[in-house]
């Protein structure tokens, strides 16, 4: 589903990533762990083309991604969902209002139908109540899960996660990682970047460790966090449990 | 980036003492007396010649200077703000030819003072008796006298609206500017298409800091068009200017201007006063 090849980004004399390959199937949930600096999010970010490469390719679901125009990466978007560390909701507009947004202007799903999707998004999420609130009244833990929802009202073919709970008390942890294996127990084809290896453990198909801007090793759960092969996924792993 | 602390905590600490205010009192009465004699002084002194006043107040000629000043007010604050928020853009934009031609603008029109940028379009006619449309440094199709298009209310509305687009452009440019960054990313990555995500993204978040600046300004333009009075154009300075002239009450008439800009002002403000709820509209 997901196919990144020899990426490499700088930005000015900053070299970020250095070459980075990764293959995410379908329906596979792919944990990218890794100190901070090392360009999680710049990769996630060049996945659907908010950062463009300055070499190698990236392709979802067996497009190349950013090639085509604004019209088509903007297309492209629709198909990737993205949900941020600070959450980046709408303050003007209600909950109801963020996410049936780009349903009606970006895909321009008719009214009626995009309605029905909210509300069974809200449901899913566990905001029903919450519907007309604007997102200021929200706790932190409801705002990502309002986030959450917004980006599956594209019908994504997959969801990027960039550290989704990194900014919340960590009482209102555990709401937001619930709705995400829930997502991940339903097929969602999901890339999480996150210092929670609990999650990881339980919901990752594939763990990847990233450090200064290469992919250092890969593989399952088990391996990578269990057993890691090399001296700096050993460090990091037990520098974060 | 967005403000992400989910709820403020109240913590009760121990009560502080209320603070002693001893001189409270003594002001208040103080103020209240100046207050009592001021308006003593309005009622009972004659210069004040409020019947007159009263009669002018809502004297055709005066109710016609009022409607010339509002209208003048309106074309400078439409056209100035469209311009304002296309220099605004415009500044904002990468493109380093788009973003000069901005600042040029904006040093240049705050730089000349208004009363000196009114006479100058005023006598654009002098400069320029004909003006053609047509391809440019080719054949025109049409030409009219200046005087015929540039009239002295068409030259002070522009004249206004020209100055106020370079003061709009900056406030325009603030506002685009405190609006998290995070927010145009959110709608870039949902896929929203770029015009949209200006008006319905960024925009009106970006009004919460444009209104408050933007009704100083208006309010300042309201009282800016007495400046034009110098082009003989009967708004509300100029004609209580004639009618004191001819009858030499010069008190009462500038009382009727005073009276009526403290109207529209009012008026104003109580605007502002809804559209900024508006645009504050899911915060606290
Ligand atoms: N737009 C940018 N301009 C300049 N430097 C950037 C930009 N985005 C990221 N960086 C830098 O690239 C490096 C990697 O950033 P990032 O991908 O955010 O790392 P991570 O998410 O792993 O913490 C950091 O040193 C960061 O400062
Ligand atoms: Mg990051």
């Amino acid at each position: 589903m997901i196919e990144i090849d020899g990426v490499h980004k700088s930005f000015g004399a900053l070299h970020v990533l250095r070459g980075v390959s990764l293959k995410v199937a379908t329906g596979e949930v792919a944990v990218v762990l890794g100190p901070s600096g090392s360009g999680k999010s710049t990769l996630l970010r060049t996945i659907n083309h908010l950062e463009r490469p300055d070499a190698g390719t990236v392709h979802v679901d067996g497009r190349l991604i950013g090639h085509r125009g604004e019209r088509e990466i903007l297309r492209q978007r629709t198909e990737i969902g993205f949900v941020f560390q600070n959450f980046n909701l709408f303050p003007h507009l209600t909950v109801r209002e963020n996410i049936a947004e780009a349903p009606l202007s970006a895909q321009r799903r008719p009214k009626a139908e995009v309605a029905l999707a909210v509300d069974r998004l809200l449901l899913r999420v566990g905001l029903s109540d919450k519907a007309d609130a604007y997102p200021g009244t929200l706790s932190g833990g409801q705002r990502q899960r309002v986030a959450i929802a917004r980006a599956l009202a594209l019908d994504p073919k997959v969801v990027l996660f960039d550290e989704p709970t990194s900014a919340l008390d960590p009482e209102l942890v555990g709401e937001v990682l619930d709705v995400m294996r829930d997502l991940a127990r339903s097929g969602t084809t999901m890339v999480v970047v996150t210092h929670e290896i609990g999650f990881a453990r339980e919901a990752a198909d594939t763990v990847v460790f990233l450090d200064e801007g290469l992919v250092v090793e890969h593989g399952p759960p088990g391996q990578v966090i269990d057993h890691p092969q090399h001296e700096r996924t050993r460090a990091f792993i037990s520098r974060v449990l | 980036m967005t403000t992400t602390a989910p709820a403020v905590r109240h913590t009760t600490g121990p009560k502080a003492a209320p603070a002693r205010h001893p001189l409270r009192w003594p002001a208040a009465a103080g103020v209240v007396l100046l207050l009592a004699m001021a308006a003593n002084s309005l009622v009972t002194n004659p210069a004040w010649e409020w019947e007159v006043v009263g009669q002018y107040l809502f004297a055709p000629s005066v109710l016609r200077a009022v409607l010339l000043t509002l209208e003048l007010t309106a074309l400078g604050t439409v056209f100035g703000f469209a311009l304002g928020g296309v220099l605004a853009v415009m500044r904002l934009s990468p493109n380093p030819l788009l973003s000069s031609v901005a600042w040029g603008y904006v040093w240049v029109f705050r730089a000349v003072p208004l009363i000196l940028q009114l006479l100058f379009w005023y006598n654009l006619a002098l400069l320029y008796p004909r003006l053609s449309f047509g391809i440019p440094f080719g054949p025109a199709f049409f030409s009219v006298g200046t005087m015929d298009l540039i009239g002295p209310v068409t030259a002070a509305a522009l004249g206004l609206a020209l100055h106020q687009a370079a003061y709009a452009a900056e406030i325009v440019r603030g506002g685009l500017l405190a609006v998290d960054p995070g927010q145009r990313e959110a709608a870039a990555a949902l896929g929203i298409p770029r015009v949209r995500r200006f008006f319905r993204i960024i925009l009106p978040q970006a009004m919460r800091s444009i209104v408050p600046n933007a009704g100083n300004e208006i309010i300042g333009l309201v009282k800016g068009t007495s400046v034009v009075y110098i082009m003989a154009l009967p708004e509300l300075f100029y004609q209580v200017q004639v009618i004191y002239m001819r009858n030499g009450r010069v008190v009462a008439l500038l009382l009727v201007a005073a009276i009526w800009y403290l109207a529209l002002t009012t008026v104003m403000s109580v605007v502002q006063h809804y559209v900024e709820r508006h645009y504050g509209r899911g915060r606290s």
